[in-house]
C-alpha cells in the first residue's frame, strides 16, 4: 500500500519530466536518478506537491521580510529562489576549483602584464590592438602597483555544463562580480526550511566568505598602514545590488559609503563621520570605473568622489577590484585565455572554454554570418546578458539588424555556437520541470591564495527552453551545495579552553517556589468549583 | 507592594528572558548540527543538556536533536524549557494581573495561547523566532508601558539577573564542547551580538575578542557585565544604598560578580572560563535566592494537622 502510495507522489511532482537534448542533472539518459542526487531526489519524493509549494512560499516569504530583492526594471522584487537544489559532488568540485583559481592567477598576471611591461603582446601571445581597442582598458590605471599585487580581489567564473556534462568556463568578471550575497542568503534560507536535508547530507558551508574577503581587503591595503579601514563604496540605495552592498558591509563590520561620504585631500581618502574624518585606506567598490571618479572618468558622475584616482595613484588608498580590470574579462580575450594560462603560468587549461569565432577575422565573420540564425552573438564588453542574440530564437529582421551591425563593428561582437546548458529539477507551474542552470564560482584573492567558495551562485533560466540566466532577465537561483566527505582545514586556530568542567556539573535553573505549590492550586481550584463543601460527606462540626 | 505580587513580577522577567535566551542557544545549536557537516550531534547535544542541568540519557545512545528540542523547547512541565516557562510567566503574570498593564497581560497571555500552534517540532526555527519576537514584545511593552517604580523594577531585575546566567551558559557550551560545538561568530550571533562585535571590532575580531565582548563589555545589552550591572541598578532603585554603612546581601553577590569579571585580566578570565561561568550562574542563583528572602519571604505555611482539632 504505503509503497503504491510513494510513487503515486513522486510521480505527481515529476509527472512528464521530458528528456531534453542537454546535460539533465538528476536524470541519466535511461531516466535513472544519478547517484548524486539520490538522496535529494527521494527527500523531494516523500513531500507531497503542496507541501513542497508550502514550503517554496516560505522560501519567499523569509527574502522579503530580509530584504532579499532584486531590481528588475524599476520594481523591487523577492529574489526568486528555488526550493530544488542543486548538487555538485565532491569529485566534481574538486576538479572545478583548481581550474577557477588557475584561471584567476592568469586573469591576475594579463592584468600585470597589461598594465605594466606588455610582455605578452611583445612576445605576440596578444595582438597590441586587442588590449588597445578594449572599451574597459584605461590608461588611467597604467602605472597603479597594488601593494599586495592583487587587481582581482573578487572574481566570478561563469561556468556551465555542455550536453556531455563538463564544465566549461562561459565567461570571466573581474569587475565588480555581484551575487555571492544570494549564495549566503539561500543557504541560510534552505537550511530552515529543509533541516532533514541538512541533517542527512553533509553540505560544505559557505559562511567564511566574509571573513575570507576581509582578510583579503586588509592584506591590500597600502604599505605600512596598521589596521587598515576598509570600506564598502556603494552606488547608493536604488542600485539593483543594494542588499548585496549592504550584507557584505554589515558581515564584514565595515563601513558602507557612497561616494558623497568620501573626500579627497592632501592625497589622501577621508570619510566624513561624526568624529571628523577617518582616512579610509582599503575601498571595496561596487561602483564602475566610469563613475569612480568625475576628475579621471565621467565628469556628470555623482556616484564616485573627485581625486580618488589621484590617491590611488600615489599609493594611499587601494581600490578593490582595481580600476581597467574589464580589459581582462573583454570576451574577445576570453578567446586568448587558454593561450594566457600556458604562457603566464606553463601550464595545460584545466577548464574547457566555449568555442568563440573572433569576428574580426574576416573568414570567421563570413561563416559567422552564413550561420546567424543557429550562433549565439554577444558583445565583448557587456554583462548581464545585455545585447545577448541568441540565433535561433531571433526573428529574420533582427538577424538582419545584427548582420549590419556586425559588420559595422566585429571587434565588438564574439559568435559561440548554442550549448544547451544543463538542467536541474525546478519547481514551476506543472510541477518540477528542467529548467538550464549556470553556476557563478566566486573566488577571493588575497595575494597568496586564491580561495574558491565552496559551490557558487547557481542561475536558472525560469522560463521553458529560455538559455539566458542573467537575473536582470528574469532569472532565479538555486542554492548550490557541494557534498563534502572529508573535513577541511579549520580557517583560524581555534581558541582551545581547557575543559575543567565535568558534564553534569550544571548549576540548577532557578524556579519560583509558587510555581510548584501544585497542593496550594488544587485547594484554589477546588474552592472555585465546589464553593459549598460537602453535606454528604457530613463532616461533624 | 504586596511581597506576593513583587515575586511575580520578579518571575515574569526571568521567566520571559529565559525563553528568549533558550530559543537563541538551541537556534544556533541546531542550525550548527544542520549547518556544519562535521559537528558532531551527539556531543553538542549532550554539551546543551548539561549547561542546562539536565540528565542526559547514557552514553551508549545517541542524543540527536529531537530529544532536545522534546527536552528544552517544547516540555511544558518544567520552567527551564521554552514552553514551560512561558507557561509560568502566565501563571505569574495571572498572579500580578492588576498591577501590570494589561496590554503586558495581553502579551504573556497570548505568548501563552498561541503556543501549541507554533510547537512544530519539524520547524524549530519559525519557533523559536517566534518566540523571540513574542520576548521582545513582552520587553518593549515593559520598557513602554510601566512607571519606572518598583514594579518595573522587578521585572527588569528578574529579566537582568536571568540574562546573565543564561549568557554565562551559553558560553559555557563554548567551553564544554570545545571545537566541534558552535564557534564564536555563532554564538555572538545567538545572542543579537555578532552585528555589534564586528562594528566594535571592526571585522578584526578573534575568540579572544569575541569572549571578551560577551563577557565584559559595558555597552552591549546582554554581556554578563552589563546584565549584572543593570541588576544591582535595580536593587539600588529599590533599596537606596546611599547613606548606609555597608552593602550587603544580593547586591554584595552581584557586585563581587560583576568585578570580578570586570577588573579580571581576560587572559585569566578566559583561561579559567568554565569555572569562572558556573561562578557566576552560582552568584545569579544565590542572588535570586537573598532577594527572595529579602523581599518575598512565604510565610511558613499554614498546614493543617488532621485529628488535631
Amino acid at each position: 500500500m504505503t509503497d503504491v502510495a510513494y510513487v503515486s507522489f513522486m510521480a505527481d511532482l515529476f509527472d512528464g519530466y521530458p528528456a531534453g537534448a542537454a546535460w539533465d542533472e538528476v536524470f541519466d539518459r535511461t531516466g535513472d536518478v544519478r547517484p548524486s542526487y539520490r538522496h535529494v531526489y527521494e527527500a523531494l519524493g516523500e513531500l507531497s506537491e503542496a507541501e513542497l509549494r508550502g514550503r517554496a512560499e516560505t522560501l519567499a516569504r523569509t527574502y522579503l521580510t530580509q530584504g532579499v530583492t532584486f531590481d528588475i526594471g524599476g520594481e523591487e522584487r523577492p529574489f526568486p529562489i528555488d526550493v530544488a537544489p542543486r548538487v555538485v559532488t565532491e569529485a566534481e568540485w574538486d576538479s572545478v576549483a583548481p581550474g577557477v583559481a588557475q584561471r584567476v592567477k592568469a586573469l591576475e598576471a594579463f592584468l600585470a602584464d597589461v598594465y605594466g611591461s606588455q610582455r605578452a603582446i611583445a612576445d605576440g601571445v596578444v595582438p597590441r590592438r586587442l588590449v588597445t581597442s578594449s572599451t574597459h582598458f584605461h590608461r588611467a590605471a597604467q602605472g597603479i602597483e597594488p601593494p599586495n599585487g592583487v587587481r582581482v580581489h573578487v572574481s566570478g567564473i561563469d561556468l556551465i555544463r555542455d550536453e556531455k556534462g563538463q564544465f566549461r568556463v562561459l565567461e570571466d568578471n573581474v569587475r565588480v562580480p555581484s551575487g555571492v550575497s544570494y549564495v549566503l542568503s539561500n543557504r541560510k534560507a534552505m537550511a530552515q526550511v529543509f533541516p532533514e536535508l541538512f541533517a542527512s547530507l553533509r553540505i560544505r558551508s559557505v559562511a567564511e566568505y566574509p571573513s575570507r574577503l576581509l582578510a583579503a581587503l586588509t592584506a591590500a591595503a597600502p604599505d605600512g598602514v596598521h589596521e587598515p579601514t576598509v570600506v564598502v563604496l556603494t552606488p547608493g540605495v536604488y542600485n539593483s545590488a543594494y542588499f548585496e552592498h549592504s550584507l557584505l558591509a554589515r558581515s564584514m563590520g565595515v563601513e558602507l559609503v557612497e561616494g558623497r561620504d568620501l573626500v579627497c585631500s592632501g592625497g589622501h581618502v577621508w570619510m566624513r563621520t561624526t568624529n571628523g574624518r577617518r582616512r579610509v585606506d582599503v575601498i571595496y567598490r561596487r561602483v564602475d570605473d566610469e563613475f569612480l571618479d568625475p576628475v579621471t572618468f565621467r565628469s556628470d558622475s555623482l556616484l564616485g568622489s573627485p581625486g580618488l584616482m589621484a590617491a590611488a595613484r600615489r599609493g594611499t588608498v587601494t581600490i578593490a577590484n582595481a580600476v581597467g580590470n574589464g580589459v581582462a574579462d573583454d570576451k574577445l580575450v576570453y578567446t586568448y585565455l587558454p593561450d594566457l594560462i600556458r604562457y603566464y603560468l606553463g601550464e595545460e587549461p584545466l577548464l574547457a572554454s566555449v568555442d568563440t569565432w573572433r569576428l574580426e577575422e574576416p573568414a570567421a565573420l563570413e561563416e559567422v554570418l552564413d550561420r546567424l540564425h543557429e550562433l549565439v552573438v554577444k558583445p565583448v564588453d557587456g554583462s548581464g546578458g545585455k545585447g545577448l542574440v541568441v540565433g535561433p530564437a531571433a526573428s529574420a529582421s533582427e538577424l538582419a539588424d545584427l548582420r549590419d551591425r556586425l559588420r559595422k563593428d566585429p571587434r565588438g561582437w564574439i559568435a559561440q555556437p548554442v550549448v544547451q546548458l544543463s538542467t536541474v529539477p525546478t519547481l514551476v507551474e506543472g510541477g518540477l520541470r528542467p529548467r538550464h542552470v549556470d553556476l557563478r564560482p566566486f573566488a577571493v584573492n588575497d595575494g597568496d591564495h586564491v580561495w574558491v567558495l565552496p559551490g557558487g551562485l547557481t542561475r536558472v533560466a525560469l522560463p521553458e527552453g529560455q538559455l539566458v540566466v542573467n537575473s536582470s532577465q528574469g532569472g532565479g537561483s538555486k542554492d548550490t551545495w557541494v557534498l563534502g566527505s572529508s573535513r577541511g582545514a579549520p580557517v583560524s586556530s581555534p581558541l582551545e579552553l581547557p575543559r575543567t568542567v565535568a558534564f553534569g556539573e550544571g548549576v540548577p535553573i532557578d524556579a519560583s517556589p509558587s510555581d510548584d505549590r501544585s497542593e496550594q492550586q488544587q485547594q484554589q481550584q477546588q474552592q472555585a468549583r465546589r464553593p459549598h463543601p460537602t453535606h454528604e460527606a457530613g463532616a461533624p462540626c | 507592594m504586596l511581597s506576593r505580587i513583587a515575586e511575580s513580577l520578579f518571575w515574569i522577567g526571568r521567566y520571559i528572558e529565559r525563553a528568549d535566551a533558550t530559543a537563541r542557544l538551541l537556534d544556533v545549536h541546531v542550525q550548527t548540527i544542520l549547518e556544519d557537516p562535521w559537528a558532531e550531534e551527539d556531543l553538542v547535544c549532550r554539551t546543551l543538556l548539561s549547561v542546562m542541568n539536565r540528565d542526559a540519557p547514557p552514553a551508549d545512545t545517541l542524543v540527536g536533536r529531537r530529544f532536545v528540542l522534546d527536552s528544552l523547547a517544547f516540555d511544558r512541565s518544567t520552567p527551564s524549557a521554552i514552553a514551560g516557562s512561558l507557561t509560568a510567566a502566565r501563571e505569574n503574570a495571572r498572579r500580578a494581573r492588576e498591577v501590570i498593564s494589561t496590554e503586558l497581560w495581553e502579551a504573556v497571555n497570548g505568548s501563552w495561547n498561541q503556543l501549541p500552534a507554533h510547537m512544530v517540532s519539524s520547524r524549530p526555527h519559525s519557533f523559536f523566532t517566534w518566540v523571540r519576537e513574542r520576548a521582545a514584545l513582552v520587553s518593549g511593552i515593559v520598557d513602554q508601558s510601566i512607571s519606572r517604580d518598583d514594579t518595573w523594577n522587578f521585572l527588569v531585575l528578574g529579566r537582568s539577573i536571568e540574562r546573565a546566567d543564561m549568557t554565562a551558559r551559553l558560553l559555557a557550551t563554548r567551553a564544554l564542547a570545545g571545537t566541534t560545538g558552535p564557534d564564536w561568530p555563532t554564538l555572538l550571533r545567538s545572542c543579537g551580538a555578532h552585528e555589534a562585535y564586528l562594528r566594535r571590532f571592526r571585522g578584526l575580531g578573534s575568540d579572544e575578542t569575541a569572549a571578551e565582548f560577551l563577557l565584559t563589555d559595558r555597552l552591549f545589552p546582554r554581556s554578563v557585565v552589563h546584565a549584572l550591572g543593570q541588576a544591582q541598578a535595580c536593587l539600588d532603585a529599590l533599596d537606596p544604598a546611599v547613606g548606609k554603612a555597608s552593602i550587603g546581601g544580593a547586591r554584595r553577590t552581584l557586585g563581587h560578580a560583576r568585578t570580578n569579571l570586570e577588573y579580571g585580566a581576560l587572559p585569566d578570565l578566559i583561561e579559567s572560563l568554565p569555572a569562572q561561568m558556573l561562578a557566576v550562574q552560582r552568584a545569579c542563583s544565590s542572588a535570586s535566592e537573598t532577594i527572595r528572602q529579602r523581599y518575598f519571604p512565604s510565610g511558613a505555611l499554614t498546614q493543617w494537622a488532621g485529628g488535631v482539632l
